[in-house]
């Protein structure tokens, strides 16, 4: 492959205005399928998730998961669509072996959801709204993979095939046009589809890993030259499933485009494929007979309607929306932009808040949410959320603040009631890790320790103070950690002085 | 009603990767135009005023309840495959069309 030609980003810019779109799928969380009764799970063995529904075999009936209904217009209301009053299936014919029904079954002339709007926040503070043309109804197809030299279809010598997926339910969002993003269009294209991701999080209708395939973007460029009314062929970019990666998949379209344009080139119309390891986009197939797809309403499916009474209902289930529950929090927890931040990032908003709740002081909570906890989860390759509960993270900082623990023995605790050995006043109890409050352990350790080391006595005595590390470090091994180190150095420099 | 052209006929034996030989490619042509032209026969009934439908009985909102039911094992599902590979269906690679 031939490596493109990249004109520097700044000129790029200059020179023309990005013109953006994105769609983005969302996979629900559903227990089934969108169809049928198959589980929808992630990691499950090959082809353990299939039916004659899911599969196209004759007999098969599909019938629609009132759940996924019921998400899709929850999605919908909060992308700030209206739901139609009458929404109806269409099958999209394709011969491709990721689905062996020969179509997808999608929505063509209905979508249940249209004319929406988001506003994203970039880093700048700049706001950015983004209007969604449509939201609608879909399955997932199954997962191919390309076996040969290069782990891609250029070279495969054969493809497998996983039908678990083929089924799915799917949302998939597009927005219009997104002008005016100007040169800030890769981070608008990354807090869209961030702005998207926590929108279904905070809705609970996806997992929303996009490491998992539970969001996922294509990303829609082209650039029209400064002074010019036209509009310029876009490309596509498929399958763009990190935040990271959409900015600089954005990016490097620009810059692509830009280099051909320049050079009196034309930009052809067609998909794109990002390639996350080189950062860069590779031609797929040309936009022409292939998206020829024959459009026909599924006539095994009866039209969904649903009722007004239903939209406000799930309308009064819509939860606080992110951005404004973002704001409230910061403001709540008196945490700087960067504390906060971290917080964010870490997707320990729900913990914090919930440490909180359960009593804590919101910079204690943060603390070990985004430190001792986090840093567990990362070697244990788990998330945060899944190792510890709140009311034992309250109960943990509450346990620090009566100096019954030091932070060390703290994270000892932790590390117990991680490894599920109970709560933390159990783990203390069962582990006998509680601090040695008790002066009178602590003196008579502090004056064995002075009388095995004279010098250091000697030096106390004289005002070097620091000399008092030496003995602290010696009672505090005496008392296995288990000892305020604060007390003890008040406490050595007392016994010292007579 | 337009005709149907052994093009139109060629065209969506490519959609749907089906290779004709010119005499099927003839034959189809007729079979085809000829089936377009029973089916046009509704539109003589079906005035403006009569809004297009995709089902015969007027219904809406069958839904089935989000619980899993049991589907095929993994030797059912993959007993039609052509091929197979572990518990995968085996296929060949189709060029240009990454999924
Ligand atoms: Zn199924």
């Amino acid at each position: 492959m031939a490596k493109a030609e990249l004109m520097d980003y700044e000129r790029a810019i200059e020179l023309f205005e990005p013109v953006l779109g994105f769609e983005v799928h969302v996979e629900l969380n559903t227990k089934t399928k969108m169809f049928c009764g198959c589980a929808n799970e992630f990691g499950s063995g090959a082809n353990t998730n299939t039916c004659p529904t899911c599969l196209g075999l004759p007999g098969g009936l599909p019938q629609v998961n009132h759940q996924a209904v019921e998400s899709s217009i929850r999605l919908g209301l909060a992308l700030g669509c209206g739901i139609a009053e009458s929404s109806r299936f269409a099958r999209k014919n394709y011969f491709y072996p990721d689905t062996s029904k020969n179509f997808q079954t999608s929505q063509y002339d209905e979508p249940i959801a249209h004319d929406g709007e988001v506003t994203v926040e970039l880093e700048s503070g700049r706001r950015v709204t983004v209007l969604i043309e449509r939201a609608h109804m879909e399955e997932d197809a199954g997962k191919l993979t390309h076996l040969g030299t290069t782990g891609r279809i250029q070279g495969a010598e054969y493809s497998l095939v996983d039908y678990n997926r083929g089924g799915v339910p799917l949302v998939e969002i597009v927005t219009r046009m997104i002008e005016g993003a100007e040169a800030d269009a890769p981070e608008v294209g990354k807090a869209y589809v961030a702005h998207i991701r926590e929108l279904v999080k905070a809705l609970g209708v996806s997992n929303a890993r996009m490491e998992e395939g539970n969001v996922r973007c294509d990303a829609n460029v082209s650039l029209r030259p400064r002074g010019s009314n036209v509009l310029g062929t876009r490309t596509e970019t498929k399958n763009v499933n990190s935040l990271r990666s959409v900015e600089r998949a954005v990016r490097y379209e620009i810059q692509r485009q830009a280099a051909i344009l320049d050079a009196g080139g034309t930009i052809t119309q067609e998909t794109r494929h990002w390639h996350e390891d080189t950062g860069t986009t590779s031609a797929g197939r040309p936009k022409s007979d292939a998206d020829d797809y024959r459009y026909f309403p599924e006539p095994d499916l009866v039209p969904v309607a649903p009722s007004r009474e239903w939209v406000e209902e799930l309308r009064a289930t819509l939860p606080e929306p992110p951005a404004e529950r973002r704001a409230r929090l910061r403001e709540a927890w008196g945490f700087t932009a960067l504390e906060f931040q971290d917080v964010a990032n870490g997707d320990l908003l729900d913990a914090v808040e919930a440490t909180v709740a359960e009593g804590a002081s919101p910079a204690a909570a943060r603390k070990w949410w985004t430190g001792e906890i986090s840093r567990v989860a990362n070697a244990r390759g788990a998330t945060a959320g899944e190792l510890v509960s709140p009311k034992h993270v309250s109960e943990l900082v509450a346990l620090v603040e009566n100096g019954d623990l030091t932070d060390r023995l703290a994270r000892q605790v932790l590390e117990g009631v991680i490894d599920g050995e109970g709560s933390p006043s159990q783990v203390v109890e069962a582990r006998g890790l509680k601090v040695v409050s008790d002066d009178g352990a602590l003196i008579a350790a502090i004056d064995e320790a002075l009388a095995a080391q004279p010098d250091v006595l000697q030096k106390i005595r004289d005002g070097k103070v620091q000399a008092a590390g030496a003995v602290i470090g010696a009672v505090m091994k005496a008392m296995r950690g288990q000892a305020d180190a604060a007390r003890v150095r008040e406490l050595v420099l007392e016994r010292a002085a007579q | 009603m337009p005709d149907i052209s052994a093009e139109q006929v060629r065209h969506l034996a490519d959609l749907a990767r089906i290779d004709l030989s010119d005499d099927e490619l003839t034959s189809l042509t007729a079979e085809l135009a000829q089936i377009v032209d029973s089916v046009a026969k509704v539109s003589e009934v079906a005035t403006p005023d009569v809004p297009a439908t995709s089902h015969p009985i007027p219904m809406t909102n069958v839904f089935r309840d989000d619980a899993v039911v049991p589907g095929l094992s993994v030797e059912q599902a993959l007993s039609g495959a052509p091929e197979r590979e572990g518990d995968f269906f085996r296929v060949a690679p189709i060029l240009g069309e990454e999924a």
